[in-house]
């Protein structure tokens, strides 16, 4: 007995609105440990590659490819910890049941969660690339900003869409979920080339690695940001940036049919509502 | 138009045990067939185990049946989930959905922006409910640091805040203590009152609390309704049995099997207290009496209290299951 009808798009938008304030404003404004444990300490790693590099002899460029891998390890962490098993704990603490009664799409719900998360680590990853700099001298050579804007935007459209449908899949595998997440963290830190260039590998294990989008979109990121970035680059930016498009399109359709498919299993099988109670 | 209506309604749970491997089947629900009319409060009275939680969960459109058919709001569950959705909400016990860094407006805010409803109307929505419920100055509260009375108002008035037309109200005083349980009813009659074409299911194992809230209840055993009317017709199928109520001394060998064995008697319920014991036992007729009372007589067992009382729901629920709740329950256990 809704006394107004809001369309479809509003629905829609309301709801994504909706379930993007708990990250956006509550977390935010209410757990200030995260200015400790999601910028300071993931520092502790960038300093030890810029020591390294530093002590190497490595080109200068080097340091600041790393402070930019370390910016975005939280893209990283945030979809595997907060995006992907988090319908798996909506599941747990009953809230999963109500999403899915509601009238609106569950679409919406995980849209909420990644603009939610995206926003919230965008936040701690201009603070690791700030103190970064800030530290090592990082020396930036930016050409065009809206190519920058665009690469940006393209990884976190095919990161988030990734993110979007991995949360189904782990919402089916149950607890075994949080392992998966243990098992695609360090991996992925070392194929996506967070702390070097990705060239640096087989150019067939960086291919392969490429269907992690922050592989592309890091790698074009470097390239968009640095001088000497180009020269180590693993294959051109409009190419990556094709790439990305690619992935982009995949991920988002495919979290859409894997969200129907999940859907449509869950309530066949009783999945849905296993919670805590 | 019925606001429920179920027809030959199942429900068969597919299980595997992990140890041996072997598939089984469990029944939860099995032909049930039910037909709630608008402004009706019905109330699902059953043991833990018997169906209800799996009936509700197949009219929210959370599962699908196994066989049968259920429409709510003349919208059948399976083929249109979506036409069913605006119409309804649902509050369960215990339940901690929600998140715990938000405060409790925030909390209502976030689910009512899912039904699509305004801000400034929500929000007026909240303070008005938050008010009939005793919340008022707990709207900025983090929901974290409510009690679990307090907790489980800010879901009533999360369900209640949509206006559903059908609200499904899952063992809503679970939990609470008998204060906050005494408030929850008081809060769902006068909301019913002032909404004379809202339905209202909502599921129990207090006989109390059916007894006092719903305007008709059925009984559920074993995925199966044994029986569904108003309280007081249920309890008039009991007008011939009398109910007696007997404080005794030691039974000095007197064992219940023995009482139990006495022709005329229905039931016998045991329980031991301090120097002697309490026996409730329901008779097909009162001149069943003097025939107990003889052969405790005969055993010397001492009597200090004997009453007569009226019937329960759950005399009903004994005579129609053949245990008491808390039995059944019991062996559902095992």
């Amino acid at each position: 007995m809704l006394s107004t009808s809001p369309t479809r798009l509003g629905l829609f938008l309301q709801t994504v609105v909706a379930r993007a304030y708990p990250r956006i404003i509550a977390q935010h404004r209410r757990e200030r440990s995260w200015i400790f444990f999601e910028v300071l300490l993931p520092m502790l790693a960038v300093s030890a590659y810029v020591f390294v590099y530093r002590a190497i002899g490595a080109p200068e460029s080097y340091v600041g490819f790393v402070v930019v891998g370390g910016a975005m390890i939280a893209f990283w962490a945030n979809i595997l910890w907060q995006m992907s098993s988090q319908l798996f704990w909506e599941k747990e603490n009953g809230n999963l049941s109500l999403y899915v009664m509601a009238p609106t799409s569950l679409m919406a719900i995980l849209l909420g969660m990644a603009v939610g998360g995206m926003s919230a680590t965008l936040l701690r990853a201009i603070g690791i690339v700030l103190l970064g700099t800030l530290f090592f001298h990082v020396q930036f050579s930016l050409g065009s900003v809206w190519l920058l804007f665009l690469t940006f935007t393209l990884t976190m459209v095919a990161l988030y869409g990734m993110g979007m449908m991995f949360s189904s899949l782990f919402l089916l595998l149950n607890r075994e979920a949080w392992h998966l997440s243990n098992l695609a963290q360090e991996p992925v830190y070392l194929f996506s080339g967070f702390y070097f260039p990705v060239k640096s590998l087989d150019f067939w294990v960086a291919l392969g690695a490429s269907i992690i989008p922050l592989t592309l979109g890091l790698d074009a990121l470097r390239q968009l940001v640095f001088a000497e970035g180009a020269a180590i680059g693993f294959l051109s930016v409009p190419l990556e940036l094709a790439g990305l498009a690619v992935l982009s399109v995949v991920f988002v359709v495919g979290s859409r049919r894997m969200l129907a498919h999940m859907e449509k299993l869950a309530i066949r099988e009783g999945r849905l509502t296993e919670s805590r109670r | 138009m019925q606001a429920i209506r179920t027809q030959q309604l199942g429900r068969i749970y597919k299980l595997r045990d992990r140890k041996k491997g072997e598939a089984r089947e469990l029944v939860a629900l099995a032909d049930v067939d039910l037909e709630v009319p608008p402004g009706e409060l019905l109330g699902l009275l059953g043991p833990n185990g018997a169906g209800k939680t799996t009936l509700i969960k197949i009219l929210t459109t959370l599962l699908g049946p196994s066989s049968g058919r259920a429409w709510v709001a003349g919208h059948d569950v399976v083929q249109e989930p979506q036409q069913i959705r605006p119409l309804i909400n649902m509050v369960s016990g215990g339940e901690y959905s929600g998140y715990g860094l938000l405060t409790v407006r925030e909390n209502l805010w976030m689910f009512s922006q899912f039904y699509g409803i305004p801000s400034k109307l929500a929000n007026q929505r909240i303070r008005d409910l938050l008010g009939v419920v005793g919340l008022s100055d707990r709207l900025n509260t983090k929901t974290s640091e409510l009690s679990t009375g307090l907790r489980q108002k800010m879901n009533i008035v999360r369900g209640f805040m949509t206006e559903p037309r059908v609200l499904f109200l899952d063992e809503p005083t679970l939990g609470l203590d008998v204060g906050a349980a005494r408030d929850v009813r008081a809060f769902i009659r006068d909301w019913m009152r002032q909404r004379p074409e809202a339905t209202v299911l909502l599921t129990t194992h207090y006989m109390v609390e059916a007894d006092e809230l719903c305007d008709r209840v059925a009984i559920i055993n074993g995925g199966r309704v044994l029986a569904c009317d108003s309280p007081a017709v249920l309890k008039r199928q009991l007008q011939r049995e009398a109910i007696f109520e007997l404080e005794v001394g030691p039974l000095n060998g007197v064992t219940p099997d023995q009482l139990q064995a006495i022709p005329g008697v229905r039931r016998l319920v045991h329980r031991p207290a301090e120097g002697g014991a309490a026996l409730e036992f329901m008779l097909e007729e009162e001149s069943v009496l003097p025939a107990v009372m003889g052969r405790l007589a005969d055993g010397g067992v001492a009597l200090r209290h004997l009453q007569n009382r009226e019937p329960t729901l759950e005399d009903v629920f004994v005579k129609l299951v053949g245990m008491r709740m808390e039995e059944v329950e019991g062996d559902a256990v095992d």
